[in-house]
């Protein structure tokens, strides 16, 4: 009874203290609305961040219909990495789904395995991305070359950031999870934080790089 | 190793494509002449929907405990009025019409 209750506490042993501090009762009789607190503040913090995204998408989008004269840089090479950007994000959050569904189910290794797998398609999509930054630099839109400029990087930038951010918490804590130092239920949380990233770009790539073949 | 683990990503790949379907979608309409306006609308209509998909199935908002998803709703709608503030700088900025480069 007590290791099933322990389980759903996140699969984290209940230590002595623990149990002195909230008593044996508080353990076994969950509560129907109880959150784990972990995931929990994941939420918020992906709600938090959507905010941030949210009103930059609304401000680049609301700039690109209200003017005309608005610049068009990409072409069809731009369309064709941003659709190999597209698939290596997805399916880096499907490697994702393979981690923790591995984690869940005490394959360590293959968790590991989905885990290196969904660093280095987050590598991968980062330098693609840099790749492309550096064509348009090459072409002279900087992030002082005007309003498209100025908004093309902070909008990519800041998603580019949360991509590297996000390779190097996976990094970590597949290395800690390697050691036995984090549980599944950590892997889980990093990878909401992953889905968000994968989710925000779904929203990105209309709004900035589709709309430039619009009339 | 459990029985399970062998084919974990598999359940999840009927998403994993409709999600990609999507993204081809959004980009075989960029190319078809639509305004601005309408494309913008068209476009985030379809990001929604993929943004859905990978919240319940990918997140797995579907599944998880009602408790969760309740608590998120209120947060969610707070965040959304929170965001009621920009409204007003972009009516200024409409009449303004910005420089583009």
């Amino acid at each position: 009874m007590n290791e099933a209750v322990v389980m759903k506490k996140g699969e984290q042993a209940v230590s002595d203290s623990e149990l002195a501090m909230h008593g044996h009762g508080a353990l076994i009789e969950e509560s129907p609305y109880a959150i784990p607190s972990r995931k929990f503040t994941m939420w918020l913090f992906i709600i938090s961040d959507a905010v941030t995204f949210g009103a930059f998408l609304f401000a680049y989008g609301y700039l690109r219909v209200a003017t005309p004269n608005w610049t068009r840089p990409f072409e069809s090479g731009s369309v064709i990495n941003v659709i190999l950007m597209t698939i290596v994000l997805i399916t880096s959050s499907l490697t994702m789904l393979g981690a923790v569904d591995s984690s869940k189910a005490e394959d360590k290794p293959k968790a590991m395995r989905f885990l290196y797998s969904t660093m280095a398609l987050g590598a991968l999509f980062a330098l693609l991305h840099i790749r492309e930054w550096f064509e348009l630099l090459h072409r002279g839109i900087t992030l002082s070359s005007g309003l498209f400029g100025q908004t093309f990087f902070t909008i990519t930038g800041l998603h580019l950031l949360h991509v590297i951010s996000g390779v190097i918490a996976i990094f970590i804590v597949a290395s800690k999870y390697s050691a036995g130092r984090l549980t599944p239920s950590h892997v889980e949380t990093t990878g909401l934080y992953w889905h968000f990233v994968d989710l925000v770009w779904m929203f990105v790539v209309p709004l900035v790089y589709l709309t430039n073949f619009a009339r | 190793m459990s029985a399970a683990s062998g084919n974990v990503i598999r359940k999840y790949l009927p998403v994993y494509f409709v999600l990609i379907a999507i993204f081809l979608v959004e980009v075989f309409l960029a190319f078809r002449n639509f305004s601005s306006g309408s494309l913008v609308v068209l476009l985030l209509l379809l990001a929604l929907g993929s943004a859905f998909l990978g919240l319940m199935y990918f997140m797995h908002l579907a599944e998880e405990r009602r408790g969760l998803f309740l608590t998120l709703i209120p947060v969610t709608i707070f965040v959304l009025l929170m965001m009621n503030m920009i409204w007003s700088d972009s009516v200024r900025l409409l009449h303004m019409h910005p420089p583009s480069q």
